[in-house]
């Protein structure tokens, strides 16, 4: 054991560099660029302020990650708790001191950047989860204690994450914590369990949803009703995306973004727009970028030596698969709208650098992939 | 401790692939959904949101129909489009409408009353419709607009076009008048509701609303792309619409004009036309009012002034206007008398004054009796004894068919005006079915002076008299020249033909009658009498009222024999005369307004070679000799002096046809 240990510590910087999975690399590149191309066209076609930010975000945080990528995955482990924490108190900081925006109370102001803890979180709290699960015993996982600790992790910032008010990431937050609560090995009768209370408790909680989140639970069921207010979002990403066709209507000439139809069109909606711009290929094309993302992080997980590591790498890849869906569910009219990010297509910084360190968690992963945690 | 920490290692690795593994496969499922999402929206409805794409970005305007123009017989404009400068806002493309609306209010001094309806009428239109804040801008306040332009976003001052009418009254009941179009007029017809756009102006009366169809022309379209706030971002398209057709009428402006002032402060109405195509020369209907009022929407006081007018200036009196048509029927009676071969022309009574029937009198207007009369004195001078007599012979349906035939109580312009009253030319069959009652005698007898159930319009009265100018034959009066019209070359032509023809049956044989008979002449101008003669006697006897001593209109006569005329007079009751009041034997001006006499007059000329009618009718004007003749008389000059005008714009008018 100590052998093993001290042989992956004595790796060089360029076995660690070969050792890159650099198929990972070439998809979060890829898909970086597509973004940079739709981002160019939200701007109509000019070099503008969301094209500008949107590229160097990119550029800035995936170098960062390939920086990341180099520390120990041991570190990762040691400081998980703490990376929570951190994260939480910056939850709460915004909380109290925040930077409102539209209605919502979610940012924080760090000089340089106004970062947003509640995309941070979705990362942490896989983090988090992932270090105490490494740990647990299989037979010892569906012990009071070990299922409480963990659902009480995961509550406090969900709750914050809800008053500020924010529904769309609180959701994901829980569904990423899930996700590796399941990997983890609880039981199935918990989760069988409380998805049966919460679906008697549906009717409760939709009468303590404030009145706007109601109307678009409301509006995903019958957009129809009001075509140009709750449904306009909705039916106009459709119109958008159908349009589109099977080649789109080519690069700068989606009229439903150009004419500024389409609503967020650089954050939940980017897809959207690409869609409408490059069609049923380039949608699929998307989403088979994706899919090769996520599958090389499972495969990267799978040959994980730590518990750590696998179920970070599982848990992220789950936590990707349900933004990815969750949004192009909801741009295409299959899930209510709720506000929620498409992984580094869309414009946000805090999502960008969550999305980046949890690859370079995974790559860390890799490199580090022998390690041992004890 | 180590084989069972291994062994519990190793089932919980399994635990999480597992569990992973199940993950993966709702992972497929879920993009395996996207992807057929995808594929419905992209692929099995393309067409569809393509559609709602375009519908999205997409967006007409349509601009308001340039409406057709109205010209006169000699290529004037009697209704134009005039240019004006206007004010439009789209609501939609402002941000904030309430501060362009103070903002607009203290530029042009907009009345809170106005305001409120701008506020309510952009209420009631779609957002992305023109809102017209103003449709007349005088050039100072256009001025002021446009060095304000820059701070009232979204106000677009523009050059449109208007209805305007050159001659202001004089054209007023002919034309009629164009106004906002109403609810009404929208679901009357589809053509305006097809063409409507804001601030769409149609006929409300007259021709305006009459020949709407062919006026009100097509929209321009505009199409631009929009972008999601309304804003045009460029133009795609643009259709330019069809202008409205011209109208060519067949009135000469002068003696329109000339019309309108004979008749300044009088009611009444006159008509003018060709007695052998039926082109009207003047058709004015007295008082006026000016019909570029209510372009804008007629303000309150105004309008108060024109409703509350005992004259009625919004009654087109020549077609709409029922009256007695007095004395000048005489010669339709003493036609119908002749055709009948009720009496001869050489039948004589002595008229004493008055004449008793059924212990009724009936009394002449001369209170001293005209003595012996024959019939063509009776006429010249016209004698109401004589008149009662040979009514009495005749009976009234026998009257009620000749008077008919010769236009009375029939609507001159079929369905063209929705206006224009039939009248009332009685029979003993119309009494029982409209009033119920049996006829009475003696109500033939005041029908044969035009005085009783018999109403006509003033241009029945016209139509008649030219019908008995140009020798007996039927026409079709016109207001408008159309292109296949008949020439008065051919209307001619038929029509001696048709005398020729005439003669020739006669000197052949009487035996050939009946429908064998009718069917040799010419369908469109078929002769009205059964004699030529006995409508040459009538016209003598008409020329021997204007022209010789003791006739009626003597003193209105022409000594020129280019300009000399014949006519008939009429002075209508209103109400019917007590003893005592014909005992006193009051001037016009002692009685009151509303119980005066009507006047009227009926002529044609010159009398050599007749060519125009006229009827002139004067309500409550006294006297027909004194009110009427005169007026008569200035306008016939007139007419006949721009004969030769007028025939030369027909002839090289022929070459263009």
């Amino acid at each position: 054991m100590l052998q093993r240990y001290s042989f992956n510590n004595e790796t060089s910087f360029f076995q660690k560099l070969k050792s890159f999975d650099f198929v990972l690399l070439f998809c979060i590149l890829i898909i970086g660029i597509i973004s940079s191309f739709s981002m160019y066209s939200t701007d109509g076609g000019e070099f503008l302020y969301h094209t500008k930010s949107h590229i160097i975000r990119f550029s800035v945080f995936f170098i960062m990650m390939i920086f990341l990528s180099f520390i120990n995955i041991r570190y990762w482990h040691a400081t998980g708790y703490i990376f929570y924490f951190f994260i939480l108190g910056l939850l709460i900081w915004a909380s109290f001191f925040g930077i409102t925006a539209s209605g919502s109370q979610r940012w924080v102001n760090l000089y340089i950047i106004n970062l947003q803890p509640s995309e941070l979180m979705k990362i942490a709290i896989i983090i988090c989860f992932a270090k105490f699960f490494h740990r647990v015993q299989l037979k010892n996982v569906n012990t009071l204690k070990n299922i409480l600790f963990p659902i009480v992790i995961l509550v406090i910032p969900i709750v914050l994450v809800i008053s500020q008010p924010d529904l769309g990431t609180s959701i994901l937050i829980a569904m990423s914590g899930l996700v590796v609560l399941w990997l983890s090995g609880v039981n199935i009768k918990y989760f069988v369990y409380s998805t049966l209370i919460l679906i008697i408790a549906a009717p409760f909680v939709i009468s303590f949803l404030k009145p706007y989140q109601k109307k678009r639970i409301l509006t995903f069921f019958d957009p129809e009703k009001d075509p140009l207010g709750a449904g306009y979002q909705i039916i106009q990403s459709k119109i958008a995306v159908g349009s589109g066709g099977i080649m789109g209507k080519g690069f700068l000439k989606g009229t439903q973004s150009y004419l500024e139809f389409l609503p967020e069109k650089h954050t939940d909606f980017i897809f959207t727009l690409y869609s409408e711009e490059f069609g049923f290929i380039g949608s699929i094309l998307l989403l088979i970028l994706y899919a090769i993302l996520i599958l090389r992080i499972i495969v990267i997980g799978s040959s994980s030596r730590s518990f750590f590591g696998r179920l970070f790498c599982y848990g992220f890849a789950a936590s990707l698969f349900i933004y990815i869906s969750v949004n192009m569910c909801m741009v295409l009219g299959l899930l209510p709208i709720v506000g929620s990010p498409l992984p580094i297509m869309s414009y946000g910084g805090s999502s960008m650098l969550a999305t980046m360190i949890g690859f370079a968690l995974v790559m860390s992963t890799k490199i580090y992939s022998r390690q041992l945690i004890i | 401790m180590i084989s069972s920490g291994e062994d519990s290692n190793v089932r919980k690795l399994n635990t999480i692939n597992r569990r992973m593994f199940i993950i993966s496969a709702a992972k497929i499922i879920v993009f395996g959904g996207i992807i057929t999402r995808l594929f419905n929206l992209q692929i099995n409805q393309n067409k569809k949101y393509l559609t709602l794409s375009d519908k999205n970005r997409l967006r007409e305007w349509k601009l308001p129909p340039i409406r057709g123009e109205f010209i006169d017989y000699f290529g004037n404009i009697v209704a134009g489009n005039s240019e004006v400068y206007q004010l439009h806002v789209i609501p939609e493309q402002i941000e904030n409408f309430k501060n362009l609306m103070v903002r607009l209010k203290d530029i042009l001094n907009l009345s809170p009353s106005e305001f409120s309806k701008l506020v309510k009428k952009k209420n009631s239109q779609k957002p992305w419709e023109t809102l017209v804040i103003s449709e007349n801008l005088t050039w100072e306040q256009f001025s002021k607009i446009n060095f304000f332009l820059h701070d009232l976003e979204g106000a677009k001052p523009v050059l449109s076009v208007v209805r305007d009418y050159p001659y202001k009254d004089s054209y007023t009941h002919i034309l009629g008048y164009v106004s906002e179009a109403s609810v009404k007029d929208l679901n009357e017809n589809e053509k305006v509701k097809k063409n409507h756009v804001p601030g769409l102006r149609v006929g409300k009366s007259g021709l305006e609303k009459a020949l709407e169809n062919d006026l009100i022309g097509t929209n321009s379209i505009q199409r631009y792309e929009v972008n999601a706030y309304g804003k045009r971002i460029n133009q795609i398209d643009h259709v330019e619409g069809i202008n409205g057709k011209k109208v060519r009428l067949t009135i000469d402006t002068e003696v329109q004009k000339y019309a309108n002032e004979l008749m300044v402060g009088k009611a009444g109405s006159i008509s003018a036309m060709d007695i052998y195509t039926g082109e009207l020369i003047a058709l004015h209907s007295s008082p006026t009012f000016d019909p570029n009022l209510f372009l804008y929407g007629i303000d309150s006081e105004e309008w108060k002034k024109i409703i509350k007018d005992p004259l009625k200036p919004l009654m087109n009196k020549s077609i709409s206007g029922l009256y007695s048509p007095g004395s000048t029927i005489k010669p339709i009676v003493a036609l119908s008398a002749l055709e009948n071969d009720v009496v001869s022309t050489k039948f004589k009574i002595y008229c004493t004054g008055k004449t008793e029937f059924y212990e009724q009198t009936y009394h002449c207007w001369k209170k001293k009796g005209h003595r012996s009369v024959n019939l063509r004195e009776a006429i010249k001078q016209s004698c109401d004894t004589y008149f009662y007599e040979i009514a009495r012979l005749l009976g009234v349906d026998r009257l009620n068919e000749t008077a008919k035939k010769f236009g009375l109580g029939e609507k001159v312009f079929d369905n063209m005006f929705v206006e224009e009253k039939r009248g009332v030319v009685p029979s003993t069959k119309w009494k029982k079915e409209v009033i119920g009652e049996n006829w009475y005698l003696g109500e033939t007898l005041i029908n044969g002076i035009g005085q009783g159930y018999i109403q006509t319009t003033p241009l029945q009265l016209c139509l008649m008299t030219a019908q008995l100018a140009n020798g007996g034959f039927k026409i079709f009066p016109k207001l408008i020249i159309q292109r296949n019209q008949k020439t008065y070359e051919e209307i001619k032509y038929s029509i001696d033909k048709n005398l020729e023809e005439f003669k020739k049956v006669k000197k052949d044989s009487f035996i050939e009658k009946g429908t064998d008979f009718f069917n040799k002449f010419s369908k469109s101008n078929y002769p009205l009498f059964r004699n030529p003669e006995n409508v040459k006697f009538v016209l003598d006897a008409m020329y021997g009222s204007t022209n010789e001593v003791f006739g009626t209109s003597y003193k209105s006569r022409f000594d020129d024999p280019k300009y000399r005329y014949a006519g008939k007079t009429g002075t209508a009751q209103v109400k019917r005369i007590t003893e005592e009041q014909r005992e006193l034997d009051l001037k016009t001006s002692q009685i009151p307004y509303e119980e005066r006499d009507h006047a009227l007059f009926v002529a044609f000329g010159p009398y050599k070679n007749p060519r125009y009618a006229l009827s002139v009718f004067i309500e409550h004007g006294g006297s027909g000799s004194v009110a009427a003749a005169p007026i008569a008389k200035k306008l016939l000059k007139l007419i006949v002096d721009r004969h030769e005008v007028r025939e030369k714009i027909r002839t090289s008018n022929l070459m263009d046809i």
